[in-house]
């Protein structure tokens, strides 16, 4: 970590050795490079829209799945098991299945009379959209998490509201949802996490896509973790990918923080604080 | 922060069943319910079992389509057809003969299975020493290890990488597989958690006969916390097994010693068009994976539980 530190304030192009070059790499950083900003950008989408989409579904998908029903094991299994295709399989398929020509869902979406489907991963308004896709089969991991936390609500509590005569809505607005709400939590915390290490799905779906490099299609996949990887090890700028680390650090840091603040307002704890 | 340890049936189903009467009908029969009252019930339950069943479509497609994709012609998986006409089981051996399949299949193997092994071996003692060991900076280490799960990996791959390649460990296993044997954070936070939920009486009753700290941990503790090392063991090997990032990075150099991973996305970049032989690629490398989450199902859903965030 120190030594990361050291060389963020270096050029350090492998093979040669670090130089002294002071705060050079972050002014080029955030006044030069054109696509510092653009993988921010990208990467401020991913999570601003991607991570509210995936805890919402996965919401949507356990509460599917906390009822007692027939067959619910079967549903829990067939929910879960995208979860655990290999990322770069799931990737390669969905690049497949997104196919703008021969993908099966454009030809269901053309069947059922969309003239013209989505480009998907070869067009840059829709490969972000496309990635939030892949992202939504695979929310089994996040849907296990609130299912179990949806099981763990004391049946007292809905007697309690029944009780007091509320329907199902109110069951789950003033009951269900507080007392999940440190589960979405821990999952808006870790999401924003991974957020800002968005890489083996975007590196490979780039390759599929049209342009097929890095970032394509027209940089629209340039995802922070991304930039940093050609920066560091494609161009070997080591000192420059150390302070690129060191930002994303810095931003990682104050996100939590400021979300941990935030999260007294809405976030209940049954025991008590955050931290004891 | 403290995590309940508590199993979830999944096979079962709902921790918290409605209140069910258990009474014989010559006891007490139950009042019918008004037929307006049952109608609507009804309506609703085939509502949720038709959303229900239409979100497991959603989930199950994808599957269905690669794995029939992945049985087409090279010039029909480039058209509009779902159903192959006919089945070219033949793609398998194909993939199997063009990449060597196999040796991905061992390498990736050797790096799960060893640097699982290190996570579980290195993990145990940390976690024990953190929850039941009492010593100055106990609290310290433990916020630092807190700390490192949230630490970016990009801040401390620069200068591993560079390292690394200094004692010439680029390309090859090492990098991949050593550094697991110094812990795990993920690992740690998770069995200290475990380890402290265990009743301390447990403990002094075994200190009392004069188990050191070593045989405390050995005795009771391990055993006592077998479904934790398995759910720890399982996420680490899946995790491992599907990395992408890391291999990439120490052994994407030298095709010998790919891995799964790798080698799917260098076959992607030789078959552009020929989606059916990388969908059946695809296939083969989910093929464990699925098996795996079949046999282990319950260990992980227990697992996934117990990361569950009661914080």
């Amino acid at each position: 970590m120190i030594a990361s530190l050291y060389w963020s304030f270096t050029k350090y192009n492998i093979p040669s050795s670090p130089k002294w070059v002071g705060l050079l790499n972050y002014k080029f950083m955030f006044t030069t490079d054109p696509f510092f900003w653009v993988a921010v950008r990208n990467t401020i989408w991913i999570i601003v829209v991607g991570l509210p989409v995936r805890i919402l579904f996965g919401i949507v998908t356990a509460l599917l799945l906390t009822r007692k029903r027939r067959g619910v094991n079967v549903y829990r299994t067939a929910y879960f098991l995208p979860t655990m295709a290999p990322v770069v399989a799931a990737t390669l398929a969905f690049a497949y299945i997104l196919n703008p020509e021969f993908g099966p869902v454009n030809v269901l979406l053309r069947k059922i009379g969309v003239q013209d489907p989505p480009l998907w991963f070869f067009s840059p308004q829709w490969s972000k959209p496309g990635l939030v896709l892949l992202g939504l089969w695979g929310v089994g991991d996040a849907m296990i998490i609130f299912l179990a936390g949806f099981l763990d609500v004391p049946r007292h509590l809905y007697e309690a509201a029944d009780i007091e005569g509320a329907n199902r809505w109110n069951k789950f607005r003033h009951v269900s949802l507080p007392m999940v709400s440190p589960v979405i939590f821990f999952e808006v915390v870790t999401g924003i996490i991974f957020g800002f290490q968005y890489f083996a799905q975007a590196y490979v779906v780039a390759n599929v896509s049209s342009g097929g490099g890095i970032g394509d299609p027209q940089n629209s996949t340039l995802f922070y973790s991304v930039e940093l990887y050609s920066q560091g090890f494609i161009n070997f700028k080591m000192g420059y990918a150390s302070a690129m680390a060191w930002v994303l650090l810095i931003i990682t840091l104050l996100c939590t923080i400021a979300i941990i603040r935030g999260s007294r307002r809405w976030v209940h704890y049954q025991g008590g604080a955050f931290l004891r | 922060m403290t995590i309940a340890p508590r199993p979830v049936d999944w096979k079962v189903g709902v921790a918290s069943a409605p209140g069910v009467i258990h009474s014989s009908a010559a006891e007490v029969t139950p009042r019918p319910l008004p037929e307006k009252v049952r109608r609507r019930r009804k309506l609703q339950t085939t509502v949720s079992h038709l959303l229900l069943l239409a979100f497991a479509l959603l989930f199950i497609a994808p599957m269905v389509f690669i794995v029939l994709s992945s049985l087409m012609s090279d010039s029909q998986v480039l058209s509009a057809d779902f159903w192959p006409r006919p089945f070219q089981w033949g793609n398998y051996p194909d993939v199997w003969h063009t990449i060597p399949l196999g040796l991905y299949y061992w390498n990736t193997t050797q790096i799960a299975v060893m640097s699982t092994i290190g996570i579980v071996l290195s993990s145990i003692p940390v976690a024990y020493a953190l929850a039941r060991m009492r010593w100055k900076g106990r609290q310290v280490v433990f916020v630092i290890v807190l700390t490192t799960l949230m630490l970016p990996y990009q801040v401390t791959v620069v200068p591993l990488y560079v390292w690394f390649s200094k004692i010439h460990w680029i390309p090859s296993f090492k990098p991949l597989i050593v550094p697991n044997y110094l812990g795990d954070a993920f690992s740690i936070f998770l069995l200290r958690q475990f380890f402290m939920s265990v009743p301390e009486d447990l403990a002094d009753a075994a200190r009392v006969d004069g188990a050191s700290h070593w045989q405390i941990m050995t005795r009771i503790m391990v055993p006592l916390s077998k479904s934790a090392i398995a759910a720890i063991a399982l996420f680490q090997f899946l995790y491992n097994w599907n990395d992408f990032f890391g291999p990439l990075l120490f052994v994407g150099d030298n095709p010998k010693l790919w891995t799964l991973s790798i080698g799917l996305d260098a076959f992607r970049g030789q078959h552009h068009v020929e989606y059916n032989l990388i969908m059946a690629a695809a296939v083969m490398f989910m093929i464990p994976v699925i098996i795996l989450f079949f046999l282990a199902q319950r260990v992980f859903i227990e697992g996934v539980t117990l990361t569950g965030s009661k914080e």
